[in-house]
């Protein structure tokens, strides 16, 4: 079928642009194939049916996060030969570190069940009468609410967390007064004076 | 081979079909779309505005069309070429790709999907992308801090936005664009529509929008007398013309998407018969002419914001505003159960 032509479009375009990512020489590239391997996972999202999920991935990574990510990069004066010049050097220890990795991700992944308690009494929508939209709405805002109000309440933190890091009131600089100004009226602004000849103003 | 053509080629066909119809009526209205807005210009200022080529100036677009097409393509010196070239197809290609999901009258969406609203959104916040990659592939110093200026602001006021079409979805209970039209069908004609139980948001929806697709007087992205003509500095001939293409194809969406959301898509304003009898789309197209209309007008009226004013405005103004609006109708509609 159709379906089964654009997983393998987007599952390629992923697997490629997610290779890129770590091999291309300019890091604005590689944020770009990184925009790239996002929205094609997306694409994989909605093959699956989880089309909620897929337009959150863009709205949130795509559309906000990868764009702070792309001005950070952009800001850097990175020079690239002289990072790369300690390659053959750091080969082993990087080697080692990712080697490490590889052989503990096999070991999770052979290790993996799911808690029992979860695939028994799982609630699981008849997903022929709700869309997916309204399913995950309805488990997450019952089942996981206090989980789901615990992540809200910590980035709230975090965001308060980083206005009181960086705002600083400087007390002699003059700032704008929204309603001082729409509040002046002409009799505080203009003033018709008759000049005499020759005298000037006070 | 008539499965292959049955499970390939027929849906495959008709996909490409209706795209392809609904871009060539897409770009029909952006031609006359863009020769209004001048007109309208130049009706306030009592100028007679392009009246040379055609009747009333009616083919000015598509000299322009052949004009931009003609002309050399420069690329700057140390330009990134590849993402130079791409940006502004990238801007052209998202603005037309999300009226992929704008019901124009019953049925008549490319793509009817369940999260519309989403896809749209989605699509405009991969808009900001056009804007960074010319900037920064421009290699030059003004495009890209206009780059960095207008990708702030499309972030902002993407905020807003997003909180007042959630005021809309709520009351209408369904991301998907046509539940969201037909749920504004009670009967009452235009007073069933949502603009007008939701008005403070619509006015917000309006400002927004004009933000957001950098119209005056948010056009500080362009702002020719001043900050030279921000990240399209360097660009030439057939790229710049996407970039204004794409420009005029986005605000043509909000307004569709306005016009879906508070004017009740292709509902007939009155529900009596000589209202009745007009075909649906064009009532689609008669209301987002309207909202065009507005955003023209206020081109021509309005002085240009300064830039923390804009910043100011949508950060400290609408954020707030358009974040209690969304409790309080949340809140209303909990109470009413729903009969809103």
């Amino acid at each position: 079928m159709l379906s089964a032509l654009f997983f393998y479009l987007f599952a390629i375009m992923c697997v490629g642009a997610a290779f890129m990512v770590i091999a291309t020489k300019n890091p604005v590239h590689a944020v770009l194939f990184l925009i790239l391997a996002f929205f094609n996972a997306a694409g994989l999202f909605v093959l699956l049916g989880a089309e909620f999920l897929a337009m959150i991935l863009i709205v949130v990574y795509v559309g906000a996060v990868l764009v702070l990510f792309l001005f950070v990069v952009m800001m850097l004066d990175v020079d690239f030969a002289e990072l790369r010049a300690g390659f053959l050097k750091y080969l082993p220890v990087g080697a080692l570190v990712g080697l490490l990795l590889l052989v503990e991700l096999i070991f999770v992944v052979g290790a993996w069940v799911t808690a029992p308690m979860l695939v028994s009494d799982a609630p699981t929508p008849n997903m022929s009468t709700v869309n997916n939209t309204q399913a995950l709405g309805e488990i997450l805002y019952t089942r996981y609410v206090y989980l789901f109000e615990s992540a809200a309440l910590i980035l709230l933190v975090a965001m308060i967390g980083t206005i009181v890091l960086t705002l600083h009131h400087k007390r002699d600089v003059r700032r704008q007064s929204i309603a001082a100004q729409v509040g002046r009226t002409r009799d505080a602004a203009v003033e018709v004076v008759e000049v005499e000849t020759g005298k000037g103003l006070k | 081979m008539a499965e292959f053509w049955t499970h390939y080629g027929l849906p495959t066909f008709l996909i490409v079909a209706h795209s392809v119809a609904m871009i060539v009526a897409l770009l029909i209205v952006i031609a006359f779309t863009l020769l209004a807005d001048r007109k309208i210009w130049a009706a306030v200022q009592m100028r007679r505005g392009p009246n040379v080529v055609g009747p009333f100036g009616l083919w000015q677009s598509f000299a322009d069309l052949i004009k931009f097409m003609l002309k050399e393509v420069i690329i700057p010196a140390g330009a990134n070429k590849c993402l130079f070239l791409m940006a502004p197809i990238l801007t052209a290609g998202l603005a037309i790709s999300a009226w992929a999901v704008i019901p124009v009258t019953k049925g008549w969406a490319v793509a009817d999907i369940n999260v519309g609203v989403l896809y749209i959104f989605a699509v405009s916040s991969l808009q900001v992308y056009g804007v960074i990659m010319a900037g920064w592939a421009s290699n030059s110093k003004y495009a890209f801090l206009a780059a960095l200026r207008s990708a702030a602001q499309m972030v902002s006021y993407e905020v807003s936005i997003g909180f007042v079409i959630i005021t809309a979805l709520l009351c209408a209970g369904s991301l998907n664009l046509t539940d969201i039209v037909e749920a504004q069908d009670r009967g009452l004609g235009m007073f069933g529509w949502y603009w007008l139980p939701l008005l403070p948001m619509f006015v917000i929806y309006f400002i927004s929008m004009l933000a957001e697709t950098n119209r005056p007087p948010f056009d500080l992205l362009e702002a020719e007398s001043e900050l030279v003509a921000g990240y399209m500095v360097e660009y030439s001939s057939a790229p710049y013309m996407l970039f204004m293409l794409g420009e005029y194809v986005s605000i043509l969406l909000l307004c569709g998407l306005g016009t879906v959301l508070f004017l009740g898509g292709w509902l007939p304003p009155f529900e009596v018969v000589p209202f009745t009898w007009i075909p649906g789309v064009l009532w689609f197209v008669l209301k987002v002419g309207f909202l065009f209309f507005l955003v023209s007008m206020v081109k021509a009226m309005v002085p240009r914001y300064r830039y923390d004013q804009l910043m100011r405005l949508g950060w400290k103004v609408f954020l707030p505003l358009s974040l209690a609006a969304v409790v309080v109708v949340a809140a209303v509609l909990r109470l009413w159960q729903y009969g809103f």
